[in-house]
């Protein structure tokens, strides 16, 4: 029992650590937060240097979904869909208030968080978040990608807690 | 002679009210002259609005706190900009809330299309005869007209998600 405890946790551990330096991300753009992004991203804040420095544009190639912008009631279904055709394992940043919980816009278009939606890992606040902001909340997440952790609940707001998400139904 | 001034002179009093705030000129009319104003806009050549700016609405429910009385609920406002003359003109219509339907400009000014959409979309007001009146903005599950005042601001109608 032992020798394969040992192994397990040390095969886990080895396998954290090249998903957490190797994420490719896809990048769901739709908003100003875009901008902060690109700044991230470019050779100035330079998110190469975390192994994250590759965007893909296919959902099914990449393992971390960085929701940046404001999400409206129109796109929800878009965003859930790119989600679900997501290869597990696979995680979500909330970049900017607008996708932690609507931020300013309280009114009758905008979704009041995306975790409404989809389960999300990171929430990374800030109108704009600054790309230090950023940076800090890619490392926080490589820390839960080495435990193997991720989330799998969204946010019901009538009850105001935690709802176990439903997923597994790739289009 | 300013565009309100050969406004004035060709439709005397019928016009419901002008003014001329530092040389932003406004015209109010009756719906039911809609489109022969338009015309007029459009084929004077002395005047020659080649180009609608903008279309939109205003909702005067609980205007002011329902201190100042309004002529009808709605007002559809046009700004109006001739490219040749360089002036410009408003022209502001009020629309009843009972039957909310005024003409529609499209035949004249293709950029109309998308702004009468919006206002459908957004106040409920009807245009007669334009070729293609739906929603613009929200989705087509979406129930009622979403700047209207009386419209719950905290009114969600999500199409996922709770
Ligand atoms: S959080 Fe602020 S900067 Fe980011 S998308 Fe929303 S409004 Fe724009």
């Amino acid at each position: 029992m032992g020798i394969n405890h040992f192994f397990t946790s040390k095969m886990s551990d080895a396998l954290g650590w090249a998903r957490k330096y190797s994420i490719f991300q896809y990048p769901f753009v739709t908003a100003c937060c875009g901008m902060e992004y690109m700044s991230t991203a470019a050779a100035h804040y330079d998110v190469d240097r975390f192994g994250a420095g590759f965007p893909r544009f296919s959902p099914r190639q990449s393992d971390v979904l960085f929701v940046v912008g404001t999400i409206s009631q129109k796109m929800a279904p878009v965003l859930k869909m790119v989600y679900d055709q997501m290869c597990e394992p696979k995680w979500v940043v909330a970049f900017g208030v607008c996708t932690c919980t609507g931020g300013f816009y309280d009114n009758y278009s905008t979704v009041m968080g995306i975790d409404t939606i989809i389960p999300v890992d990171i929430y990374i606040p800030g109108c704009p978040p600054r790309p230090e902001n950023v940076l800090d909340g890619l490392m926080k997440l490589q820390e839960k990608i080495q435990k193997g952790e991720q989330s799998r609940t969204l946010y019901d707001p009538k009850t105001k807690k935690g709802r176990p998400a439903q997923l597994g139904n790739t289009p | 002679m300013t565009p309100l001034q050969t406004i004035q002179q060709h439709f005397e009093a019928r016009l419901i009210e002008t003014h001329d705030f530092r040389g932003d000129e406004t015209v109010v009319i009756a719906g039911g002259l809609l489109t022969e104003m338009a015309l007029f806009l459009k084929k004077t050549p002395e005047l020659d609005f080649n180009y609608l700016m903008d279309l939109t609405a205003v909702d005067y429910l609980f205007f002011a706190g329902g201190r100042i009385e309004k002529r009808a609920r709605f007002e559809v406002v046009y700004h109006f900009f001739s490219l040749k003359h360089n002036h410009r003109l408003r022209l502001k219509v009020p629309v009843e809330e009972q039957n909310p339907e005024i003409d529609s400009l499209t035949g004249l000014w293709a950029s109309a299309n998308w702004f009468e959409r919006e206002v459908w979309d957004m106040f409920g007001i009807r245009f007669k005869g334009h070729p293609d009146l739906k929603r613009i903005l929200m989705y087509e599950e979406f129930q009622g007209h979403a700047l209207r005042k009386d419209y719950p601001f905290n009114k969600r109608q999500p199409l996922i998600g709770l």
